[in-house]
């Protein structure tokens, strides 16, 4: 029997643990008592306090979550106070992660919300951090970020699936978005579809210099021509207003020599930012499925999302959901790293033998690197001879225990991935 | 989360049925150590490239400081055409964001050519409008060792240069010789390139 009480704040998602729903994959195991459990004690990481994050922080809230972490290291700014719903005017320069948690914890009295926010980049926290959270939602605007929170999610899970921590994945542009649940290791992960992103807009540098059409060819003009001929060797940036100043009258004067229109401050900060606008209701829809993965995810209530969905609300509403296939040579999830004992005596040339002996590189030499130092790299001439000496010296000196060794060989489709225990 | 719990009764079980014919191999799958400093998608991604680079004699890439392989001069010395026997440097620098970013490169000398403007911006597709992920480092330097072989009068970066090899290439030619020595064209002067 279900026999949780019935109150007034839990109220509105306890229906959704209390009965089993019909595509439910553990009729058989399911115990609502045990899901409602779940639900108190799984830990999330929200990653992103801005226009997804906002919603996805209320929606979590909302639906019986209580043990949140928010991370993200920007501060709020005047522009994103009309869908990051979660600011005031009076938060302007304050971080977004901090506002946030206070205001979900505000409105959310009385129900046992633990909000912990964390002021700073997702790079700058440990394995150990990630390892404890039960499932993390995205909401990221930046390729890099989610190439970096995938791969570390990635590297967490062993051969028997421990460690698998779900990625749930949104993102918006205008009036369309995407939401997704990537398994580590078990379904595409978010490496795996990197080419199908669309490129960023760019103009051929010809057309900008000599033939510009359009009010964006003036704007990219100075940013991409003028700027580093004014100013050799000084970053540009957008955040600064006698910086942004200079490229819009750079870009105007350009339009107007040109005869185009349309050179304005907003569009010239949109092309040097490259913002596409944000729309708060893609935001809401987006969240509004993150969340619903999440809570399916982690009470069983109802099976996850598998594994890709896609929303349009351009021309109509529409969406499309498909399960996105592993890519078999996915430098990320395509081939998890092995162990291998070596004697810490060997030099580096025993060992590449080895390797060759074992994984079937028998033409040439492979490359070998570590994240921080290159062992040996085969081609160009250039590395290969600074990295010469290093064939000669032995494995205990040039790297720690455990430490992970890349290797590449144009016979093999993939790079290997080496965690070497040295004996 | 039975669905994890399910996952991982199916992945044993698999395993188990592997293990009976799996040959003895000092090579076990890793359980989850974990080594301070993780290599990058960026850096796997570039490493690769670097190790595929199939590269004429004619073409150098040479590190600054080789324990950094994100920053590099190439040189080229094209073997024949316009440009014959002249030595082009560039500076390639590559992202955290490679391969979705290309990488970026830039003439180091001040040369006289209808595709570099005097600043060292480059006017090829696949530095920029054109660039996808599936694309190399290799498929880059062809790309540019190409722009010495067949400068292409129809995207100019330097219009004075372009506007006289599609009027007249013998005197495109010259004053090709001229620049690559050093001298002026046009009242421009160019750096030695030769």
């Amino acid at each position: 029997m279900f026999s949780i009480q019935n109150n007034q704040h839990d109220s509105s998602y306890l229906s959704l643990v209390s009965n089993v729903g019909p595509f439910n994959e553990f009729i058989d195991e399911y115990d609502p008592n045990e899901a409602f459990n779940t639900l108190s004690n799984a830990r999330v990481l929200v990653i992103g306090a801005g226009g997804l994050g906002c919603e996805i922080l209320k929606d979590l809230a909302l639906t019986g979550f209580k043990k949140i972490d928010i991370i993200d290291a920007d501060t709020i700014e005047v522009s994103n106070l009309n869908r990051q719903f979660l600011f005031r005017s009076g938060d302007v320069g304050r971080p977004k992660a901090e506002v946030a948690a206070e205001f979900v914890k505000r409105k959310s009295m009385g129900k046992n919300l633990s909000i912990v926010s964390h002021y700073c980049r997702i790079q700058d926290k440990p394995q150990s951090f990630y390892k404890q959270f039960d499932v993390v939602i995205c909401g990221l605007d930046s390729v890099e970020a989610r190439r970096w929170i995938n791969a570390t999610l990635v590297s967490l899970v062993d051969s028997n699936l421990n460690g698998l921590i779900p990625m749930i994945d949104g993102g918006t542009e205008g009036f369309r978005g995407q939401s997704r649940v990537i398994l580590p290791t078990v379904t595409s992960c978010y490496e795996c579809t990197l080419d199908m992103i669309t490129p960023k807009t760019t103009y051929p540098v010809c057309t900008i210099a000599n033939t510009p059409r359009l009010p964006e060819h003036c704007v990219e003009w100075a940013s991409v021509l003028e700027w580093p001929r004014r100013f050799p060797g000084k970053k540009f940036d957008p955040d600064l207003s006698e910086h942004l100043d200079w490229m819009y009258e750079t870009a105007h004067r350009r339009a107007i020599h040109f005869k185009i229109d349309g050179v304005t401050k907003e569009l010239t900060l949109g092309v040097v930012k490259n913002i596409i606008p944000a729309i708060a209701s893609t935001n809401a829809i987006i969240a509004a499925s993150c969340c619903n993965e999440a809570f399916k995810y982690v009470t069983s209530s109802n099976p996850i999302l598998n594994n890709y969905m896609m929303y349009s609300g351009d021309y109509s509403i529409f969406t499309y959901t498909y399960s996105h296939a592993r890519k078999p040579n996915c430098p990320v999830c395509g081939n998890h790293p092995k162990t291998i004992k070596v004697p810490g005596s060997w030099d580096l040339r025993d060992f590449i033998e080895h390797i060759k002996e074992k994984h079937d590189i028998s033409i040439g030499t492979p490359s070998l690197a570590t994240a921080t130092k290159q062992l040996y790299f085969r081609s160009p001439p250039s590395l290969e001879e600074f990295t010469r000496k290093n064939l000669g010296r032995k494995l205990s000196e040039l790297l720690d225990d455990n430490e992970e060794v890349i290797v590449s060989d144009p016979k093999l489709p993939i790079s290997l991935r080496l965690l070497v225990k040295l004996e | 989360m039975l669905k994890i719990r399910q996952l991982q009764k199916k992945k044993q079980d698999e395993d188990a049925s592997l293990q009976s014919n799996a040959k003895d191999d000092k090579i076990a799958v890793s359980n989850n150590s974990t080594s301070a400093a993780r290599v990058s998608a960026a850096q796997l991604r570039l490493q690769k490239d670097l190790t595929e680079l199939d590269l004429p004699k004619s073409i150098k890439v040479n590190f600054t400081n080789p324990s950094n392989i994100f920053n590099f001069v190439l040189s080229i010395v094209p073997q024949e055409g316009f440009y014959k026997m002249g030595l082009f440097k560039f500076t390639v620098e590559i992202n955290e964001n490679f391969p979705i970013d290309p990488p970026k490169i830039r003439c180091m000398q001040k040369i006289y050519h209808p595709n570099i403007d005097l600043d060292g911006n480059i006017c090829l597709n696949i530095l920029r409008e054109d660039w996808s992920p599936v694309l190399n480092l290799n498929s880059v330097i062809i790309g540019l060792n190409f722009l010495f072989l067949e400068p292409n009068p129809n995207d100019p970066l330097n219009k004075e240069a372009a506007n006289v090899l599609a009027k007249n290439k013998n005197v495109f030619a010259s004053n090709v010789k001229v620049a690559m020595r050093g001298g002026s064209v046009d009242g421009e002067r160019y750096d030695r390139v030769i």
